[in-house]
C-alpha cells in the first residue's frame, strides 16, 4: 500500500520472533488425524465398529511379515510418483502426468528386457535406463510447450496421459501376446530381485529392490534440491519466477529440465511392476498410481523424506483396504483417502492463515 | 456553493505500522472537480477508498449531505451513489461495452432474461447525455485505453453515481485522450456531479480543477481554490521540508563509464510509450541520481539496464560489454549489481532464508562446483548480516518474517557487498527506518568511493540530493534536465518533476528557479517541452 516518507512512518514493528519448527509441517499429520475420525464416523455409519475395522487395517498391512511386504510394495509406485510430483512442483510446476510417464516407463522397460539381446550385467540396466528415457520424454513434451509456448502444464499432461495410454494400445495390437493384453516376458537378467530374497521374512510378497532404487532417489533428490546450485535455481523458480528472472536463472531451460527429468522418476516408477514383480507389461498396470501421486506429494508437503513416509502410508491404506473388504464396503478406503486429500489442502491452507496473522 | 454533498471529517487510517491516512478532512460540493495531489504514498489514493468502502477509517466520519453514513463496501457507497473508476479497469475484455456497463444492473426482457437491445439502448442514452464517444456494441478487447477508461465512467454513471472518483485517469492516456477526458469531466461538472480527481501531475490541476487539496506523508499540508495556488506552491506543499542531508561527499573525477545507455526507448505492459530516446553514462566512482515521480519510465529504463527487459530499442553497456538485451546473467557476469524497486516481488524470496535470499543472482559465483547451500551458505551469510545490521542476524531466518526495512538491509547487503563494477540502487531505502536509511547511503557513497558506477533512481529528492555527483529528471519517459544538487534545489527539481505534464492544451509555466539559487543547467540531455 502506500507508505510515507520514512520520516513519517511509525515505530517497525519489532522482527517477529524466530520459529524454528514450522509449525505448518505438523498440518498434514492432523488431516490425517481427522480423515481417521470422519472415516470412522462412516464405518460406524455402516454398522462397524470402526476400532475393530482400523485394528484389522494396521493388523493386516503391518502385523505380518506378507502383510508390510505387501504394503512395500504398494508403496513402491507411489515412491516414485510422489517424488516426480514433488520435484516439479518445487519448480512451479504441476505434474498430473505422472500417470503416463509411468505407464510409458513401464512399457520401455518390457520392451527392452524382452526384445533386446543384451548379456546379464547390461539388460537390466538399459531397461532401467529406457524406463527413466520413455518417462523423462513424456515429461519434456509439457515442459517445451510451457516453456515455448506458455500453454499450461496441467492440460497438456493430462492429455499427454490419454496420448500414453492410446499410444500403447496401438502397438500392443502387434507386440502383445495373442489374446492377451500384456508383453511377452522379460527375459530374467532383467529381473530385479524381490526383498525376500534378502529379508526372508516378507515370504512371498512381491516387495522388490526398485523399492531401494525409489529410496536412494529420495535422497538424491534432496542433495540435488537442497545442495546443489540447480536446486536453487529451481526451487526460487518455483517459490518466485519474477526473482528466478531477477537471479539470472534461464527458466525455460528449467522448466524443460525439471519436467524431464520429474518425467524420468515416474517413468522408473514403472519398473517395480514390470521388472520386480510380473515380469511383463499389462495394460492398465499403472491403475492410478501416478494420480495418487499427487496426494502422496501433498500430504509428504513435496519433501523427498516427506513422500518417502506418505507413500508408505498409502501404501498401506492400498493393502489394507482390500483386507478389510470383507467388513466394510472397500469403497470405505477410497472416501478414506479423498479425505486425507481434503483435509490436507484445508489444513495447510488453515495453518498458512495463522502464520500471517501471527506474523501481521 | 451551499453545503458540501460528501464530507469526510478527521480521517485516519492505518496500512499495518504505517498511517496512511492522518486526521485527513476533505469536503466535496456538486458541480465541482476537486483535485488531489501529493507523491506516491502521500495517501491520496486511501483517502478515496475510505469514501469508496474498500478501506473503513479507524477513525473520523463521512457525512453524505448532512447526514453521517457508515460506507463499510463499494456495494454501500454505489447504493450512496458514490462511484469510483481505478488506475487499472476492470472489465470483461470478451463482453460488449454495453454488456460491462450494465453487468450487476442488466435490464430484463419479458421473461426475466438478459435484455441485451435494451441494455444497448440505456448505454447509448447515457454516453450522448455525456457526450462520452463510445460504441455500446463493440467489445472491450478492441478499444483504446482512452475508450475502456470512458465504459468505467460510465459504469459508475450508469449506477447514478453523484460523486465520481478518478484515480490517476490521465496516467495511460495520451495527451489527445487527457483533452477529451477533460471535456467529459466538463460536462459532468456542469450537470452537477462532483469529481475527484487524484493526480500528480499539477499542470493538469491548473487546466481543470476548482479546488486543490495537497496531501504529504498522509496530511494534508494545504487546501483551497485552485487559483489560489500556482504550480510552485504545490510542488513545495508536496515534497516538504528535507531532513538534514549527509555531509555532501567531495566531488570526485569521474573514471571509465560503467553503465552507458545510448537511445534506450520501449513501451510499457500497455504497449504506450514509456521510454524515449534515454542516453546516459554513468562513470567508475560517481553516482547518478535519477529523479522522478514514479511511472515516468523509470521502472522500464532499469529493466533494459538490468537486462530484465528483452525487446527495446538503443544499446547496454556494462564495464565496457555491450550486454543489450542479453539477459540478467549477462549484465551480472559484466559486472552489474541491482537493487531492485520491488524487493518482495523481484529482489528477495519470502519462503527462502536470508543464507539463501543472500546468494540470489550470485548463486553461480557462491557454487562450489555444482554445489550449493547448507553450512557453507550460512557461513558466507554471516558476514553481510553482521555489517549490514539485518536484525536477526540468523542465516536461517526466513526471509519474509523480516520487517520490510530488514528486508531492504538484505537485498542492500547482497548487492552491495560484491565484486561489481556498476550498481542500479532503485528507491533502496523505500520503507526503510531512518537509521538504516543513514547505513544504505553511507554504503552507496562508499560504493562509488570504491570505484563503481552508482545509477541511483528515487522519487525521494533528498535522497537525490544528498549522495547523487550528477542529477538527471525523467519525465514522460525522457530525460528533460541535468544539473548537479550545488547548482539546484528541490523545488526547482520538483518543478522539473511535475511542472511540466505533457499535457498539451494547458498554458504551461516554464520553471522559474527560485531566487536564491542558480538557474538550472541548461546543457545534456535538456529538452523543451513539446507543443
Amino acid at each position: 500500500m502506500s507508505s510515507p516518507a520514512p520520516a513519517e512512518r511509525g515505530p517497525q514493528p519489532e522482527p517477529p520472533r524466530r520459529t524454528a519448527f514450522p509449525l505448518d509441517a505438523l498440518s498434514p499429520l492432523v488431516a490425517v488425524l481427522l480423515a481417521l475420525v470422519a472415516g470412522g464416523v462412516l464405518i460406524a455409519a455402516v454398522g462397524q465398529s470402526p476400532f475393530e475395522v482400523y485394528g484389522l487395517l494396521v493388523q493386516q498391512a503391518l502385523g505380518t511379515g506378507y502383510g508390510v511386504g505387501q504394503t512395500l510394495f504398494k508403496a513402491t509406485p507411489l515412491v516414485f510418483a510422489g517424488l516426480s510430483v514433488a520435484l516439479a512442483f518445487r519448480a512451479g510446476l504441476f505434474n498430473v502426468g505422472a500417470e503416463g510417464q509411468m505407464y510409458l516407463g513401464g512399457f520401455a522397460a518390457a520392451l527392452v528386457g524382452a526384445y533386446v539381446p543384451l548379456p546379464w550385467p547390461l539388460l537390466l540396466p538399459v531397461a532401467l535406463l529406457a524406463a527413466a528415457l520413455a518417462g523423462a520424454l513424456w515429461g519434456a513434451v509439457p515442459g517445451l510447450l510451457k516453456a515455448r509456448f506458455g500453454a499450461h502444464e496441467v492440460i497438456n499432461t493430462i492429455m499427454l496421459n490419454f496420448i500414453a495410454f492410446s499410444l500403447v494400445a496401438w502397438a500392443g495390437q502387434s507386440l502383445f501376446v495373442r489374446a492377451t493384453v500384456r508383453t511377452s516376458e522379460v527375459r530374467s537378467a532383467a529381473w530385479v530381485s524381490r526383498l525376500d530374497v534378502v529379508l526372508p521374512w516378507l515370504k512371498g510378497s512381491p516387495a522388490n529392490l526398485t523399492l531401494l532404487l525409489g529410496v536412494v532417489l529420495a535422497l538424491a533428490l534432496w542433495l540435488l534440491l537442497f545442495r546443489t546450485r540447480k536446486g536453487y535455481e529451481w526451487r526460487v523458480l518455483g517459490l518466485n519466477p519474477t526473482a528466478a528472472e531477477y537471479a539470472g536463472v534461464r527458466t525455460r531451460v528449467a522448466v524443460v529440465q525439471s519436467f524431464a527429468l520429474a518425467g524420468a522418476i515416474a517413468g522408473l516408477g514403472g519398473t517395480s511392476f514390470v521388472l520386480g514383480y510380473k515380469h511383463w507389461f499389462e495394460q492398465d498396470f499403472t491403475a492410478g498410481a501416478g494420480f495418487m501421486g499427487i496426494a502422496v506429494a501433498l500430504i509428504g508437503r513435496n519433501h523427498p523424506v516427506g513422500v518417502l513416509v506418505a507413500a508408505l502410508f498409502f501404501g498401506a491404506l492400498a493393502y489394507g483396504g482390500l483386507v478389510v473388504n470383507r467388513f466394510v464396503p472397500a469403497d470405505i478406503v477410497n472416501v478414506l483417502r479423498a479425505l486425507i486429500i481434503l483435509f490436507a489442502i484445508s489444513a495447510h491452507a488453515l495453518f498458512t492463515r495463522w502464520a500471517k496473522q501471527r506474523a501481521a | 456553493m451551499s453545503s458540501p454533498i460528501v464530507s469526510m471529517r478527521d480521517i485516519t487510517r492505518r496500512c499495518g505500522a504505517v498511517v496512511a491516512n492522518q486526521h485527513v478532512s476533505l469536503d466535496l460540493y456538486a458541480g465541482e472537480v476537486h483535485a488531489i495531489v501529493g507523491e506516491n504514498g502521500a495517501g491520496k489514493t486511501t483517502l478515496m477508498k475510505v469514501l469508496y468502502g474498500m478501506r473503513p477509517p479507524h477513525a473520523g466520519g463521512i457525512e453524505l449531505d448532512g447526514r453521517p453514513v457508515s460506507i463499510p463496501s463499494p456495494a454501500e457507497a454505489m447504493k450512496l451513489g458514490i462511484g469510483m473508476v481505478h488506475q487499472h479497469f476492470l472489465l470483461v475484455d470478451t463482453l460488449s461495452v454495453a454488456d460491462n456497463v450494465v453487468l450487476g444492473r442488466e435490464p430484463h426482457g419479458a421473461l426475466g432474461s438478459y435484455d441485451p437491445v435494451a441494455a444497448e439502448r440505456r448505454v447509448a442514452e447515457l454516453a450522448e447525455r455525456y457526450r462520452l464517444a463510445v460504441n455500446p456494441a463493440a467489445h472491450i478487447a478492441g478499444l483504446s485505453v482512452g475508450e475502456q477508461q470512458r465504459v468505467e465512467i460510465l459504469k459508475v454513471l450508469y449506477r447514478g453515481a453523484r460523486v465520481l472518483i478518478l484515480d490517476e485517469p490521465t496516467a495511460v492516456l495520451t495527451p489527445q485522450e487527457v483533452d477529451e477526458l477533460f471535456g467529459v469531466l466538463r460536462e459532468l461538472r456542469s450537470g452537477g456531479t462532483a469529481i475527484v480527481l487524484i493526480t500528480h501531475k499539477l499542470a493538469e490541476v491548473k487546466a481543470i480543477a476548482d479546488r486543490v487539496t495537497v496531501m504529504r506523508a498522509g496530511r494534508v499540508v494545504g487546501a483551497g481554490p485552485a487559483a489560489e495556488f500556482s504550480i510552485e506552491r504545490m510542488a513545495e506543499l508536496m515534497v516538504g521540508h528535507v531532513p538534514a542531508p549527509l555531509a555532501r561527499p567531495a566531488l570526485r573525477t569521474p573514471g571509465e563509464p560503467m553503465l552507458e545507455a545510448m537511445g534506450l526507448s520501449c513501451t510499457d505492459a500497455r504497449g504506450l510509450d514509456a521510454v524515449l530516446g534515454v542516453t546516459l553514462t554513468v562513470r567508475s566512482g560517481e553516482i547518478v541520481g535519477i529523479a522522478g515521480i514514479e511511472g515516468n519510465g523509470q521502472h522500464e529504463l532499469v529493466e533494459c539496464l538490468s537486462g530484465l527487459r528483452h525487446e527495446f530499442a538503443g544499446r547496454v553497456r556494462v564495464a565496457g560489454h555491450d550486454v543489450t538485451a542479453r539477459g540478467v546473467r549477462a549484465h551480472i557476469e559484466a559486472g552489474l549489481a541491482h537493487i531492485p524497486a520491488d524487493r518482495l516481488r523481484r529482489g528477495l524470496v519470502a519462503e527462502m532464508t536470508s543464507g539463501e535470499n543472500l546468494v540470489l543472482g550470485r548463486q553461480r559465483e557462491a557454487a562450489h562446483g555444482i554445489w550449493l547451500g547448507g553450512r557453507s551458505l550460512e557461513e558466507r551469510a554471516r558476514a553481510p548480516l553482521g555489517h549490514y545490521d539485518v536484525r536477526p542476524d540468523d542465516p536461517r531466518m526466513l526471509a519474509g518474517r523480516l520487517s520490510g526495512g530488514n528486508q531492504q538491509k538484505l537485498v542492500a547487503a547482497r548487492e552491495m557487498s560484491r565484486d561489481a563494477r556498476a550498481l542500479i540502487a532503485a528507491h533502496p531505502t523505500r520503507g526503510v527506518d531512518l537509521g538504516a536509511v543513514d547505513a544504505i547511503h553511507r554504503r552507496l557513497l562508499a560504493a562509488r568511493d570504491a570505484g563503481l558506477g552508482v545509477l541511483l533512481v528515487s522519487s525521494e529528492l533528498s535522497e537525490i540530493l544528498a549522495l547523487s555527483d550528477r542529477v538527471l529528471v525523467m519525465t514522460g519517459g525522457r530525460i528533460v534536465h541535468e544539473t548537479t544538487p550545488a547548482a539546484t534545489d528541490e523545488r526547482t527539481l520538483g518543478l522539473w518533476m511535475t511542472g511540466r505534464a505533457t499535457l498539451i492544451d494547458s498554458p504551461l509555466e516554464p520553471p522559474r528557479p527560485p531566487a536564491a539559487s542558480r538557474p538550472p543547467s541548461r546543457s545534456g540531455h535538456d529538452e523543451a517541452p513539446r507543443a
